[in-house]
């Protein structure tokens, strides 16, 4: 039996402790992954238990319920009438992030396929680092460029009469939305095996023809996910459009006119309300129905990674 | 490493509860209006100085912020540049069995900023509040050239936002098209650069802007905001600045408050563009 070397001989008391931080260690390393998920419940429950006064309390409603968020097109919530229509903000919402996607989804995916189809390698390597040093811009800091410099060539650029536009927001947000965009799209196309394109190459298809109609498609569940993704990133953004966008709560069609967000709102009002007044619930409403919609997109990301994961390793 | 860490840890972990509890108890908090943090921050400073061991913290916010800083207790004394409302004296009474107690200490004129280079010199108030409201879009219709006018104010978490709004409105709402701005100093670097901008705040602030000579009624004679008619009162906007407790200052905070009031705090005001209440 003692054909190794002798392995130290412990004593039973000894072992006994060995198994002891054993069990210590696991269960310390089982707090920090449970504290991640009560944090999150925390988030979740807070928000929406002090959205709630909206949905149910009757004092509440009297000044801020579901029907005064429609009944009128201005919001104007500090005053001796105060107004509550969400419609200002929601179209400034979506001004902002339909012009933000519009500029960011062509150049992120069309960098992606120039980095993983047409680039010689080098390039690649200056490319990507590139744009995640731009994701590592803080959001404050692309809002402040956006607010003094880029407010000025849009405004010089487009002879808008306001500075501070849904164009601007639009554009600066594109940029704070372009490197998720571009690493999830590529990290996609990239994963698609060579064995498409070569395929299609072998079959007389030109380098762009293989890129536009094999392996994009291919890659296509990835790249909808990268831009769902950036999406989720766009709606929820904060500090960009509370700087470059204007904060006016205004109805228009024209994206030279100021705007203001559900987010901006929220960040710039939150700190004046009193505790439980309804402006507090509304905007806590307001906080749930972003986490709603992030949430939703989020999960749709989410599953079309699944599928692209499915695709490329059953075909 | 694995020995120096925990060492480390329990270290980090006993100066921080040791500075805190250094803390807790013996500084002041004051929290609220953007309008007067300058003021009030030199005030802290002057106080620290002629006072060792006494700790003045300051924040801005907006004077909203400082009201609901005070009724939710997380304040000892608020600085506001506009006085309470009745629901914000309901939430102090609900809570706290007192109305609060207020000291004006300082008085502001309220200035109307255009660039430098625009022709309009004067506005009456009625003109004023049809400009905000969105009755009047051009600049032509009150003297100027034909250009739109751009609207610059406040967020309305601002005293300032509220003042305007209950003085020279009369309680009506801000256009729509009204951009918000989150303080002064952005409100007059907004106006600087938009050549058909307007805007309003402290009289304090305003650098690269022209304020504007404002007239009560369209027969008063236009007065320009300047420490002689904030001080007399003949400029029409004015407003008092005010510290809010939730009961009579008493210890520390009293101590604040009377130097604050005496003819040294009172000096400071003018140094800061605003003017003593005594």
């Amino acid at each position: 039996m003692a054909s190794g070397p002798r392995r130290p001989v412990r004593s039973a008391r000894s072992l006994a402790m060995l198994r002891a931080r054993e069990v210590a260690i696991t269960w310390m390393l089982r707090i920090c992954a449970f504290s991640a998920i009560a944090g999150l419940l925390l988030i979740i429950v807070f928000v929406f238990r002090e959205a709630l006064p909206v949905l149910l309390d009757p004092e509440t409603q009297k000044e801020a319920g579901l029907r005064h968020f429609f009944a009128t097109t201005m919001w104007q919530p500090v005053g001796d009438v105060p107004k509550y229509g969400l419609a200002p903000l929601f179209l400034g919402t979506l001004k902002v992030v339909i012009s933000a996607m519009a500029f960011a989804v062509p150049i992120g995916v069309g960098a992606a396929v120039f980095s993983s189809e047409f680039s010689p390698p080098r390039l690649r390597e200056l490319l990507k680092p590139a744009i995640e040093v731009l994701a590592g811009i803080p959001s404050v800091v692309l809002g402040f460029f956006a607010l003094i410099v880029m407010a000025s060539w849009v405004q010089a650029a487009t002879g808008a009469t306001s500075r501070l536009n849904a164009l601007n927001a639009g554009a600066a947000l594109a940029l704070g939305v372009l490197p998720t965009i571009f690493t999830v799209s590529e990290d996609a196309l990239r994963a698609v095996p060579r064995s498409f394109r070569e395929a299609s190459l072998a079959l007389g298809a030109s380098p762009w023809q293989t890129a536009w109609h094999v392996t994009l498609p291919a890659a296509g569940a990835g790249v909808a996910a990268g831009v769902l993704l950036g999406l989720a990133r766009a709606v929820g953004e904060t500090m960009i459009v509370l700087m470059a966008s204007g904060n006016a709560a205004m109805i228009s069609g024209s994206l030279f006119d100021s705007v203001r967000t559900f987010s901006a709102s929220i960040a710039a009002e939150l700190a004046e309300v009193v505790f439980g007044s309804p402006h507090y619930s509304t905007l806590f409403f307001l906080g749930a129905l972003l986490f709603l919609v992030t949430f939703v997109i989020n999960v749709g990301a989410g599953l079309f990674v699944e599928r692209l994961r499915r695709r490329l390793s059953g075909a | 490493m694995k020995r120096i860490l925990p060492f480390v840890m329990s270290l980090a972990l006993a100066v921080s509860l040791g500075a805190s509890a250094a803390r807790a108890g013996r500084g002041i908090t004051i929290k609220g209006s953007d309008t007067m943090v300058i003021m009030v921050q030199r005030w802290a400073e002057a106080y620290m100085g002629s006072h060792p061991g006494a700790i003045v913290q300051v924040t801005g916010g907006g004077s909203g912020t400082g009201i609901a800083a005070l009724i939710n207790g997380t304040t000892d004394i608020c600085m506001a540049s506009r006085p309470m409302k009745e629901d914000e004296k309901r939430k102090l009474r609900d809570r706290y069995q007192t109305m609060g107690v207020e000291t004006s200490v300082a008085k502001d004129g309220l200035s109307v900023y255009v660039r430098e280079q625009n022709p309009v010199k004067e506005l009456s108030i009625p003109q004023l509040r049809d400009i905000y409201t969105g009755s009047v879009r051009n600049w032509k219709q009150v003297g100027g050239s034909d250009a739109p006018i751009t609207l610059y104010g406040r967020e309305n978490s601002s005293g300032t936002y509220v003042y305007f709004k209950d003085n020279v409105l009369l309680g009506k709402d801000y256009a729509a098209s009204c951009q918000t701005l989150p303080g002064t100093a952005a409100v007059v670097n907004a106006v600087a650069k938009d050549p058909n901008g307007i805007g309003y705040g402290g009289a304090a602030y305003a650098r690269g802007v022209r304020e504007v000579a404002v007239r009560k009624d369209a027969k008063a004679p236009a007065i320009a905001p300047s420490p002689e008619s904030v001080k007399d009162g003949s400029y029409p906007i004015t407003r008092y600045l005010f510290l809010y407790t939730r009961v009579r200052p008493a210890g520390d905070v009293k101590k604040f408050v009377d130097w604050v009031l005496s003819p040294e705090g009172q000096a400071l005001t003018t140094k800061v563009g605003y003017f003593p209440v005594r």
